[in-house]
Parts: structure tokens; C-alpha cells; sequence
């Protein structure tokens, strides 16, 4: 490629034909602040609207400022980033943005996360002296998983770029023009109402309040202060690799053992793992996907390919997006649901509690469990196999609250029996383990051997739609893993376009990178490395352990002894299965 | 209809269009403008026909219903040809009169003629109007001569020959050549050279390329694409072949304002009466070239005026804008290379090909050859829409043409450039004017509307009026935009209220140059031109509203206040029987008083009153 | 709302005219015009129905129909009166007038009566400059209106 000479504050940099002034910027260490960008390399997600104008700089020759996110350099190029006219417009930018913002940092959720205040910071405001009397005021709109605010929203529209380009769920959008445009949802339709999937993707890109989680730490707080209520925590995959960002920890830092005992620090009565029931969800999972080969094999009317169904975002996704399909995905419960059954069925007559005195909490990467976690097909008798669903990050400022610093704490081991899981289940939390996880049992089932190589490194890694083929009992079946659901509806659009490639399995992740890129993961404020890095500790955490598929996990084999008899068996089928239904959104 | 298949048979209808010319005898012209639509003057061609009939004078007399004169002010006009004779503000009613007197009788029908502004004198045609004297007409050259639903009217002016020229002599780089040797400039704002935008688009290699033709005149107060539309459509849509010739495009689209029915009707119809004839379509005149244009709605935003959010308002999408590079000459309509440009500009296209660049380049100045249509409006004697030459200086287009202002009032501003504009004042009046010299002093072209004002506007106001429209056709994507006009009109209100204080002078300063410098797109770049050549030349205006919290023009009802002249006011009572708020008091036959807190300045009482003993200030 | 307003044939008529189009691309703003020209406004039945029948998000729809001031979710009354207050017009005085028509009628700009016989708005410029101040209701023109003739206007209806 081209190299171009540019010169920046005073340096002269050499760079390839296409960069911007801000990757010019980057590359020797000159900061830029902005707002509306954001690009997340490992993914596809790049915003780039140049619409804020924090980042103008000062280029020579050019009548106006420009957008340094959005400038391409081009030869001889004399750049200006700290001029004294870019450093006013740049103030006065912010100051616009706050007049039209409400000042409640004290009590915003965001506050210290927020990329705003911090700007105002740097830009020097101290008070805005534009008169500002015209605010942009909306209703607070909320569902199970997500708030929005939209009185605090500045118009980045990151989080449209990622509902629309990269999850292709199209829930927002651009509404009214002028002073008065807002993100929007269709007809201003409460979320339940519309396309939206819950997988706060917009939640996760948005750069201050205007989109949250629904934060349900009180509620956490309350059962925890019940002495009648025992308190049983689960924790997923993706959420040991991640909440110690929180607590300053370096990104991709495992702290399983850590977070088990700020847990029970704060007063649970019993820690478990969602990895015993990732397992567990192998286990039924697997099995289900074998009948379907084995029918197939036989040629035998099936339904293929078998979907992946441990994805709360992908499986609202599909219930409106593809409704003549629904005979496709896994009627397995996440482990998510499987962990709520097992809790509040096997261990509280275990317990011999009533299951009304049981309070499960989970704590998890993502804003859709909370939503999954209030469908019907995960109650019994009203009551919820899952009380509370905590993200990390409420979790994170739930164990902040009761002044614990995880980050320095001794480490615990679960409680047991429903605290012990293998390689196989933690692997669950990145994207194409899932599928990684169901070959490592399914091959060993069908071939009646062990693994030659227990990695499948064609389903690994951040490429949009990885694509394998493996050799099980002398017939080759093909495989897909799709994340972020712009990806999922591609493979779905040709599944239903007569699945052209015959794929046998398929896993959907519906945040990009699979749950290390949750929407309730701590904010990565568009640093792409910080998801390779949850993934690559990931995988160290399943290479560490000693058992590796799931089917060798003895708690789980003792569950059936004990309780469910088989894969697949009618009691499993009642508690740890469920349905789907078309669902016709906005 | 016959298919055109060659450029003798181009030729051959021509000859066959100028010897039917030839045999009518006398042409009344009747403007079909929506001006002179809107006072009825379908019902004078139904008038004139019907009298014709009559006198059976059918086969000498033709009655053609034209595009606009361009003089607004007096119409409905109509206009008789070969003598020029030029009737104006004619009713349904007198169209007897006109056939009876003008035809049968061969005398003018003098209460129709126009009369001299200064002498009162009647003027027998329209060559020896001081209205049209100074204009050239290039743009608008059939416009008020053809009947615009012909094709064979537009192609016995020429029509279609500079298509011809291109495809059997020129090559493509020619035509481009041409056109950039011309000087040509876009008309739509900025003045960017259209040769080189041409240029720029017939290098990219694509699959498919598009010509656009923006016919989203959004400025308030302008009218001239809306009038070459209406008056010359086929001109407009020769250029765009010509275009795509030029740069390799098969296919180009209008996008047009859905609030201009007229003029959609009429390109419509020129669209489909040219592909009849061969003129759009495959294998145009009988050659390799095929070209067709299809027509896309706006539905109003003026925003997309602006190139990138014209695109995407055409692609289906709300019309914001983008970032620029990448220009649409490399990626446009759906990503492939796009030429924008505006009616005006295609509208001289045809000419430049037919006389030459070197001919186009006498006209006008130097670095803005041509002409430049202007809506002329506001406090003018004679609205309407003018041509003249780049260089023409303000004196002459408001003083000459314009005949100047209205009820003998003085001159205080000309607003060129619309919303986007500023106001030049009696000390730019000998500015000639072009796209440089108008930037030069604050304003700009724009695409060419122009407001008059007199000693009764108020400058604030006005400032605060412009910002009403573009912070309320502010797209809202860029911070400068949505919440800077916001802020800016915030002030402007304050000031206009009387409760600025002289901070807010500073931060309206401020903050307009900062949006100048930040906002995205045009639109938001110069919205603050209003205010800033305002403050410029008119300080002593915001002054008196921040320091005095008087407004010197009258106009800003907060700053008025209404009183009485005890030694005038003879109780009459009027005033206070016709105020609506109950403001009057006085007794019959004593001086009365207005209470200041009551009234709420609607001036009811002024007017009223027989012996001028209400004053405002 | 009345709902013979959304009618089964109107929507067929504009199922049948969107399933003519050659290609649905690019062309939501084409069919958005012609569902109003059908329906008269665009109330959220109609545009989901667009939505639906033109493959594009619904959300999508929705922003486009409330960027673009042409674009009405509520029913227009029977007569629309149009003041226009481009600068011409604002410069000869529209804006009294404009002040007029909302004191007779007891409405505000994009707002219709009671009775639904009128409704009310404020554009830009129609460019018939010449006339100003200008006033449209359905088709016709009113040139050089001032505030006291809006009254008999008013009464022509």
C-alpha cells in the first residue's frame, strides 16, 4: 500500500494510504479525544458518523476544522491537533453536548464509566455558560433487561450502528430530525414490543447513561438480608474472565476462585457454577443432536441443522426473525435454565426446602438472561427458577457495595454437588464453544472412542462465521458457528435457502465474540484487545482442567444416576427442555 | 409519434416546427407559471381560445401557454408576439377584449399594458421595460416563449442539437473539455466548477454510473428551478444525457421536490414525450449511447439540497448527510459514481455545447462566466424571477430590474444565499456580483434568492428567522447543528425580546463562528451567516435591542409599546372599542391612555384611528 | 380513529402497487408517498404493513417517515390550509396571517379541528413569490392575503 507523509503537531509521520488523522494520531501517541467513534477490531463494528465533532483538528489549508476520525491523510498533509482554535470549538462542542444533558452525574449509573463527563473533564468545562434553557426530555423506557434514558442521549447512534450493522435485529432507529432526533424504537413501542432481542449490544457501545442495564442489585440485596431465604448463587462462564476489570485488574485475568468468595463474603448460602450445567446442556444438548444424525444417518425425516439454543438473544432472535423455522434449534434449556431446574427441583429437596424459600441468583455476562429468566417455559407454578439475573457489572458494583476488593481476596472453591464442571463448559463462554464442546461428547459417543485431539481450533478465533467439517463415524458432518446475529441471519437466510453448504450443527452467539463481549460485561469502551484477551484466558482456564468433556464430569454423571436417569429421559424433559413460539414484532 | 432515428431527422422536424411558426401570424403567449396559474390564467387561454373561435382566427393566432415570464409582481402576463406587446395582471374577463381590440382591431388594449414605475407611462412591449432590459437569458431562454408540453417547440429552438453535436462529433473527453473550459459553476451554492465534477465521475470505472439532477430547491423565497422546470423541462433533460454521455452513465434520476406538482407534471411529461421520440432510451438518435431518467420525490427536508443527504434520501433513507470524502463522483447513488447537479446549471449545458466554451466565457466575469438567475422578492417593486450576467451589480439587478423598493421606502439589506446566506447592505450595493465577491462580503450565492428589505425590517429578526428554518430543517446528526442552532436561536429570541444582555452578543459571536467551523455539512456550516453578517453590519441594530430594549425598525412586537397623543386624540372611543385586550381607557371626547401591561402590541389601534394620534416605538 | 379509514381495498391497492415495482430497492420513499396519497396519512398500521411488504425494518420505516416533514401520522383535515412563510411571504407579512388562521380555527400548526374540516400548517415556500403573502388550501391559491381577510376565506368552506 501507498505510504504517505504527513506532519502532525510538529512530527513528521510516514503512513499507509487510507489512514485517518486519528490512526496517524494513534500510531505516535497523540491523543484525540472523541465521542460518536467507536471500532472494535476482532469485529465488524466500526461507527464512524463523524457526527459529534469532538475530534476536529486543524489542517492547513482547509477552510474548516476537521473530523480527524474521518479525514483521510493525504501527502504533505500539515496537521494541527492542539491549536488554540481546535482546542475552543472543541470546548465549546462539549459544552453544547451538556447543555442539552441532564446534570445528575451524582446519581447516573454510568458515572465514572461515562465517556461524556470524562470529556468534559479533559476539555476543561467548568460551566456552561450557553443559556440552554431547550432540554431534550423522554420518557424513561424499560424493559426486564434494558433502561433507556434517552434525556441523556447525545446522538452517537452507536448503539443503531450495532443493532442494525452488526445484529441486523433493526429494533432502533434515527427518529425525527433536528433538535428533536432521538434514537428511537418503531412508533416509540415499548422495547417488549419490538424486534428487540435483549442482548444489550447497545447497552455495552453506549457512551453514557442513555442505555443501561436494568439494574436489579436491590433486589439481590433484600434476599440476601432474608434470613428465610436461602441465597444460591450461579456463575457463567464468561463472567470469571472478565469481572476483574472491574475491580482494575489486567483484561483476561481469571478470578473464578476470587469471585467465589467475594460471593460468599457478601453472604450467599451456597456458590455454584453455570459451567456444571454448561455440562449438563452437553449432556441433553448432545444427545438430541445425535438422535437427529442417527435419524438422518438412517434417512430418516429430520430436523437439521441443529441449532445451538443456550443464547437468550439468539433465541428471541429467531422466535421473530424465523418463524417456520422454529423446529430447528435445540429444545435443550440454556444452562442458565438447566442450573435454575436442577436448583430448585434435585437440590431443594435436597435441601428439603420449599422451593419458594430457595433464591437463585445468577450472575451473568449478558442483559437477555433476565429476560429468559421471566419466560414462562423456565417457571413452575409461578415461580421462577431463576429469581434474579445480575450482570457482571451489577455484580461487580453489587460486591463494591458491600466494600470488598475482589481483586485482593483469597480464593474458594464452589460449593458442591452442583459446583463442579469440566474444560468443556467454561469454553462456553466464547464464541464456537458451544460447538466445540458437543463435538468433544458427540465424537466420543458415536465413535466409541477417544478424541485423537480434543481441540477444534477451524471453530476458534474471531472470524464472523467459521465453517468445519469433521469425520465422525465414517460420515463427515458439517458445522457452522456464527456470532453476532448479522452473522446468524446470513447462515439462516441460506439454511433457509436450502441449506446449500448441509450443515448438520450450528452455534449462534449473539454478542460478537460469543459472552466474553456480553452486553452486561464490563464496558470495553471499544478496545477490541480486551475480548482477545478474555478469550485467550478462556482457553487457558479449560486447557488447566483436568477433565475436559463434558460427559466425564462425575457430578454430572451422579445428577443422572441420581435424578434425571438419562439424557433425553422424560423427567429431563420436563425440567431441563423447553418451546418456542413465533412472536410478531415491531 | 415518430421516433427521432438520426440527426437530419432531428433536423427535419426542426425545419417542419419553424415552418408552422411561420405560418401562424400572430402567437399570444400566455404564462402557466404556478404564479400566474394560481390567479387563473388557464381560464385566459380558455378565454382567448373561445374568442378566437369566434372571430374565426384560428388558423392565424395560436394560443400557447408558456413557462414563466419571470415578472411575478404584475401576473397574470400574457404576451404577444411578433409585436412583444405585454399585458400584465390580465383577468379571464379581458381575454375578449384582448382579441376583439389587439387582433381584430390592431390597437392595444391600454389598461393592460404595463406602466413605467417612475413615469407612469405605458410601455407598448416588453423590449423597452426597464424589468427586462439589463437581463441575459441563457437558463431561462425559453422560458415564457415555448409551450413546454411541445417537444417539437424545444426542437425548434435547438432543442436536443447539443445532444446531437455530442454523440455524432464529440467525444466524451470533448464534451468534458467543453464543459470545464467553459468556467461553468454549479448554481446549486457553492460554485463548485461543474467540468471538473464531470471529470472527476468519468474517471472512476464502474458498472453502472448515475447523473443526478437536484431539483430540491428547499431556500425560502426561491424559485428558479421550479420555474426552468415548469418552463424548459427538456432542457434540463438533454443536459443530463449530454452528462451522461460525458462521464459514461446510462441512467440519472431527478430528484424533485414533492411540493412543486407542476413542475412535476410538466418534466414528466417531457421525460415520456423525449423517450417517445427517441431522445431517452436506447440507442439515442440511432446511436450507442442509451440514456434514461427516472424521477424521485422529496418529501420535505431541506437538507437534502445537500449532495450526500439528496443520495441517501433517493436510496430510501433518511436524508442525512455524510462525511465527504468520499464525494459522490466516487461513490453515490447506492455507492456507484454520481454527478449532482442542480437545474441551473444542466439548464446552460445545451448552450455551452452549441455557441462554445469561449462564448459562454464572454459572458459574466472572469472566474464566474455566465448568467445567474435570481428570485427577486421581498420588499421589491417587481417581484419575479430575472437572468443576468455574472458582474451585474446589486444597484442594478434591486434599483433597474427590481425597480426598486416598494412604497418608496428606503433600502436597508439584500439577503443573498437564503438561510444560508447573509445580508449585504447599501454599501455593497456596486459589488458586482459573483460566487467569489459575495463570499468576499459575507454572504454567498446560494442558489439564488433574493430578499429585499427595507427601513421596516428588523435585523435581529431577520436573523432569528432564518434561524427558526434551518434549526428547524437541521437534520439533528452533528452536535454544531442541532444543538448550536438551538442555542443560536435561544439568544436570538432573548434579544429579540428585549432580555439580552450584552454577554449574549459575545456568545451569539462565539458559538456561530464555532458552528461554522464544526458542523458537518453545508447546511450546518453556514447557518450562522445570517447572524454573523448581521452582527457585522447591523450592530447598532442588536444594540438598541440589548442596551436600549428598543427596536429601531418597529418590527419586534416584545420592544414595541403603543401610545397616544393627548393633544391629538379627540376620545373618539375608536380605539378602545376596537382594542381586544381591553388595553384603552378614556372617557368620550377626553384623551384616552393605553395601559402597557394590558396591551398586547397587535396594532389594532393604530390602524384605526382617523387622526394619527397612536404612535409606536 | 376510524378504522373504514384503513380499509382492506386500500391496503390491497397498495399491496398491488408495491408488488408492480420492478425493484423494491431504494424505493421505501416512493411507496410511503403513494400509501399516503392512498390513505391520507400514515398511521403505524400502514407502515408496518410497508415494512412487511417492502422487506425493510420497521424501525426503519418509521425514521424515515419522521425525518421527512411531508410524512403525516395523523389524518389531515378535510380542507389542509397551507400559510406559507417563506421569507417572501414572512418579509410581506405571513406570519400575522399565519396568527389569524390559528385564532379563527383554535388550533396550532399540524393540528386539525375538532370537526375535522380543517387542519393547519406552515411551509416554505411555494414559489409563487410574486404573491406573497401566499395561502393554499387543498389546491387553491389565496395571493396577498392579510389578516382580515382570513375570516372570509374561512367562510368559503
Amino acid at each position: 500500500m501507498a505510504e504517505i507523509h504527513v506532519e502532525i503537531d510538529g512530527k513528521k509521520v510516514t503512513a499507509a494510504a487510507g489512514s485517518t488523522i486519528l490512526d496517524v494520531a494513534k500510531s505516535v501517541g497523540i491523543e484525540i479525544p472523541t465521542l460518536c467513534y467507536m471500532k472494535l477490531h476482532n469485529t465488524e463494528y466500526k461507527c464512524q458518523p463523524a457526527s459529534c465533532r469532538v475530534c476536529v483538528v486543524e489542517v492547513q489549508g482547509r477552510r474548516n476544522l476537521c473530523p480527524a476520525c474521518a479525514t483521510p491523510i493525504t501527502e504533505g498533509m500539515v496537521i494541527k491537533t492542539t491549536s488554540m482554535r481546535v482546542l475552543q470549538a472543541r470546548k465549546m462542542i462539549v459544552e453544547l453536548l451538556i447543555s442539552d444533558h441532564p446534570n445528575d452525574c451524582l446519581t447516573c449509573n454510568k458515572s465514572g464509566q461515562c465517556e461524556l463527563q470524562d470529556l468534559a473533564r479533559k476539555a476543561g468545562v467548568v460551566n456552561i455558560s450557553l443559556s440552554g434553557k431547550k432540554q431534550s426530555t423522554y420518557e424513561v423506557m424499560e424493559n426486564k433487561a434494558i433502561v433507556r434514558d434517552m434525556s441523556k442521549c447525545i446522538m452517537c447512534r452507536r448503539c443503531e450502528k450495532m443493532c442494525s450493522n452488526i445484529q441486523s435485529v433493526h429494533a432502533l432507529s434515527g427518529v425525527d430530525r433536528g433538535f428533536e432526533a432521538v434514537v428511537g424504537t418503531s412508533f416509540g413501542e415499548p422495547l417488549d414490543n419490538t424486534v428487540c432481542v435483549g442482548c444489550g449490544q447497545c447497552v455495552a457501545v453506549c457512551p453514557v447513561g442513555a442505555l443501561m442495564e436494568k439494574d436489579d442489585t436491590d433486589a439481590v440485596i433484600k434476599a440476601l438480608a432474608d434470613p428465610d431465604k436461602t441465597v444460591v448463587f450461579q456463575t457463567a462462564p464468561a463472567t470469571r474472565v472478565a469481572i476483574g476489570e472491574e475491580f482494575g485488574l489486567e483484561p483476561g485475568t481469571d478470578v473464578t476462585y476470587k469471585m467465589v468468595t467475594a460471593l460468599k463474603n457478601l453472604g450467599a448460602d451456597y456458590v455454584f457454577d453455570t459451567d456444571y450445567a454448561a455440562d449438563l446442556t452437553i449432556m441433553e444438548e448432545g444427545t438430541e443432536l445425535i438422535g437427529r444424525l442417527t435419524k438422518f444417518l438412517n434417512g430418516e425425516k429430520t430436523a437439521l441443522p441443529l441449532l445451538t439454543s443456550c443464547c437468550p438473544g439468539w433465541v428471541n432472535f429467531y422466535e421473530s426473525q424465523f418463524p417456520d423455522m422454529l423446529d430447528l434449534p435445540s429444545t435443550a434449556k440454556s444452562p442458565q435454565g438447566m442450573f435454575g431446574a436442577v436448583a430448585k427441583n434435585y437440590f431443594a429437596e435436597k435441601l428439603q426446602i420449599p422451593r419458594e424459600k430457595m433464591f437463585v441468583v445468577s450472575i451473568m455476562p449478558c442483559t437477555a438472561k433476565k429476560i429468559e429468566a421471566a419466560r414462562d417455559e423456565l417457571k413452575a407454578d409461578g415461580n421462577p427458577d431463576v429469581d434474579v439475573v445480575l450482570t457482571t457489572r451489577e455484580a461487580a458494583r453489587l460486591i463494591k457495595f458491600a466494600n470488598i476488593d475482589l481483586a485482593n481476596l483469597p480464593e474458594s472453591d464452589y460449593d458442591n454437588p452442583l459446583g463442579e464442571s469440566t474444560g468443556a463448559a467454561v469454553i462456553f463462554g466464547v464464541t464456537g464453544g458451544v460447538l466445540e464442546a458437543a463435538l468433544r461428547t458427540v465424537y466420543e459417543v458415536l465413535e466409541k472412542k477417544t478424541l485423537p485431539s480434543i481441540e477444534f481450533e477451524e471453530v476458534r478465533g474471531f472470524e464472523g462465521i467459521k465453517v468445519a467439517t469433521i469425520s465422525i463415524a465414517g460420515q463427515d458432518i458439517n458445522v457452522a458457528v456464527a456470532h453476532g446475529l448479522g452473522n446468524a441471519r446470513k447462515l439462516m437466510e441460506e439454511i433457509k435457502n436450502g441449506n446449500p453448504r448441509n450443515l448438520h450443527a450450528v452455534e449462534v452467539m449473539a454478542c460478537p465474540g460469543g459472552c466474553i463481549g456480553g452486553g452486561g460485561q464490563p464496558y470495553h469502551h471499544g478496545d477490541g484487545d480486551i475480548l482477545a484477551a478474555r478469550m485467550n484466558c478462556t482457553y487457558e482456564i479449560d486447557e488447566g482442567k483436568p477433565i475436559r468433556k463434558s460427559h466425564e464430569n462425575p457430578a454430572i454423571q451422579a445428577l443422572y444416576k441420581e435424578y434425571y436417569q438419562k439424557p433425553g429421559s422424560e423427567i429431563a424433559h420436563k425440567q431441563l427442555h423447553t418451546h418456542y413460539t413465533y412472536r410478531e414484532k415491531y | 409519434m415518430a421516433r427521432i432515428n438520426s440527426c437530419e431527422e432531428l433536423c427535419n422536424v426542426k425545419a417542419k416546427a419553424l415552418e408552422q411558426q411561420k405560418n401562424q401570424k400572430i402567437t399570444i403567449l400566455v404564462c402557466g407559471g404556478t404564479g400566474c396559474k394560481s390567479s387563473n390564467s388557464d381560464m385566459i387561454v380558455k378565454n382567448l381560445r373561445a374568442a378566437l373561435e369566434e372571430e374565426h382566427l384560428t388558423d392565424r393566432v395560436n394560443v400557447t401557454m408558456t413557462g414563466c415570464f419571470g415578472f411575478c409582481e404584475k401576473g397574470p402576463i400574457v404576451k404577444i408576439l411578433p409585436d412583444n406587446t405585454f399585458y400584465t395582471e390580465v383577468k379571464p374577463e379581458d381575454a375578449a377584449e384582448i382579441v376583439k381590440q389587439h387582433i381584430v382591431n390592431n390597437e392595444k388594449v391600454e389598461k393592460l399594458l404595463y406602466k413605467d414605475q417612475i413615469t407612469n407611462e405605458s410601455i407598448p412591449d416588453s423590449k423597452h421595460m426597464s424589468f427586462y432590459k439589463k437581463q441575459m437569458r441563457i437558463a431561462l431562454r425559453n422560458c415564457g416563449y415555448i409551450d413546454p408540453a411541445v417537444i417539437e417547440q424545444y426542437i425548434r429552438e435547438d432543442g436536443y442539437q447539443a445532444l446531437a453535436k455530442c454523440l455524432t462529433t464529440l467525444t466524451p473527453e470533448e464534451v468534458v473539455g467543453m464543459v470545464k473550459a467553459s468556467g461553468l459553476r454549479g448554481r446549486g451554492g457553492a460554485g463548485f466548477p461543474t467540468g471538473l465534477k464531470w471529470e472527476i465521475a468519468s474517471k472512476y470505472d464502474a458498472d453502472e454510473k448515475y447523473v443526478v439532477c437536484n431539483a430540491d430547491e428547499g431556500d425560502p423565497g426561491a424559485f428558479m428551478d421550479r420555474s426552468i422546470l415548469e418552463g424548459d423541462p427538456h432542457c434540463v433533460v438533454e443536459a443530463m444525457a449530454i452528462c451522461g454521455y460525458a462521464i459514461h452513465a446510462s441512467k440519472g434520476r431527478v430528484y424533485i421536490r414533492a411540493e412543486y406538482p407542476l413542475a412535476i407534471k410538466r418534466l414528466e411529461n417531457a421525460i415520456e414525450s423525449a423517450r417517445a421520440h427517441g431522445l431517452l432510451g436506447d440507442h439515442i438518435l440511432g446511436t450507442d449511447f442509451s440514456f434514461d431518467i427516472e424521477i424521485t420525490f422529496g418529501a420535505g427536508a431541506f437538507v437534502c439540497g445537500e449532495e450526500t443527504a439528496l443520495l441517501h434520501s433517493m436510496e430510501g433513507s433518511r436524508g442525512e448527510p455524510t462525511t465527504k470524502p468520499p464525494f459522490p463522483a466516487e461513490s453515490g447513488f447506492f455507492g456507484k459514481p454520481t454527478n449532482v447537479n442542480n437545474v441551473e446549471t444542466y439548464a446552460n449545458v445545451a448552450q455551452i455545447i452549441l455557441k462554445g466554451a469561449d462564448w459562454y466565457r464572454s459572458i459574466g466575469t472572469e472566474k464566474s462566466p455566465g448568467t445567474k438567475v435570481f428570485a427577486l422578492a421581498g420588499k421589491i417593486n417587481n417581484v419575479g424571477l430575472i437572468e443576468v450576467p455574472m458582474g451585474t451589480t446589486l444597484r442594478e439587478v434591486i434599483f433597474d430590474i427590481g425597480g426598486g423598493i416598494k412604497n418608496g421606502k428606503r433600502f436597508k439589506a439584500v439577503q443573498t444565499g437564503g438561510p444560508s446566506g447573509g445580508c449585504l447592505t447599501e454599501k455593497d450595493l456596486d459589488t458586482p456580483i459573483d460566487f467569489d465577491n459575495l463570499v468576499a462580503k459575507g454572504s454567498m450565492m446560494g442558489s439564488g434568492g433574493m430578499i429585499v428589505m427595507d427601513e421596516d425590517s428588523c435585523m435581529p429578526a431577520v436573523a432569528k428567522f432564518y434561524l427558526e428554518f434551518t434549526q428547524e430543517e437541521s437534520c439533528g446528526k452533528c452536535t454544531p447543528c442541532r444543538v448550536g442552532t438551538t442555542r443560536l436561536l435561544e439568544l436570538l429570541t432573548l434579544i429579540c425580546e428585549g432580555k439580552g444582555e450584552m454577554k449574549h452578543l459575545e456568545e451569539l459571536k462565539e458559538l456561530s463562528e464555532v458552528i461554522k467551523d464544526t458542523a458537518l455539512c453545508g447546511l450546518g456550516q453556514t447557518a450562522p451567516n445570517p447572524v454573523l453578517s448581521t452582527l457585522n453590519a447591523f450592530y447598532d441594530e442588536y444594540l438598541a435591542h440589548v442596551v436600549d430594549k428598543k427596536c429601531p425598525a418597529g418590527a419586534c412586537r416584545k420592544l414595541l409599546s403603543y401610545r397616544i397623543d393627548a393633544n391629538k386624540c379627540k376620545g373618539c372611543t375608536l380605539c378602545a372599542r376596537n382594542c381586544p385586550n381591553n388595553a384603552i381607557e378614556g372617557k368620550v371626547k377626553e384623551p384616552h391612555v393605553i395601559h402597557n401591561d394590558l396591551c398586547i402590541k397587535c396594532g389594532a389601534c393604530m390602524e384605526k384611528c382617523k387622526f394619527g394620534a397612536i404612535s409606536k416605538g | 380513529m376510524a378504522m373504514d379509514s384503513l380499509s382492506k381495498e386500500k391496503f390491497e391497492e397498495l399491496g398491488t402497487y408495491i408488488d408492480s415495482l420492478p425493484s423494491k430497492k431504494g424505493e421505501l420513499i416512493r411507496v410511503l408517498h403513494r400509501a399516503q396519497g392512498i390513505f391520507g396519512y400514515l398511521p403505524k398500521e400502514v407502515q408496518f404493513f410497508v415494512a412487511r411488504k417492502m422487506d425493510v425494518p420497521t424501525s426503519k420505516v418509521y425514521g424515515v417517515v419522521t425525518f421527512y416533514s411531508y410524512f403525516s401520522m395523523t389524518p389531515k383535515g378535510e380542507h389542509n390550509i397551507s400559510v406559507c412563510l417563506g421569507t417572501a411571504c414572512y418579509v410581506r407579512g405571513a406570519e400575522p396571517v399565519l396568527e389569524e388562521f390559528k385564532k379563527q380555527l383554535g388550533i396550532s400548526c399540524n393540528e386539525t379541528t375538532a370537526d375535522g374540516k380543517f387542519s393547519l400548517n406552515a411551509l416554505r415556500c411555494v414559489g409563487a413569490c410574486g404573491l406573497a403573502p401566499v395561502v393554499m388550501i387543498g389546491d387553491k391559491v389565496y395571493g396577498r392575503v392579510t389578516k382580515d381577510m382570513v375570516k372570509d376565506i374561512l367562510a368559503e368552506y
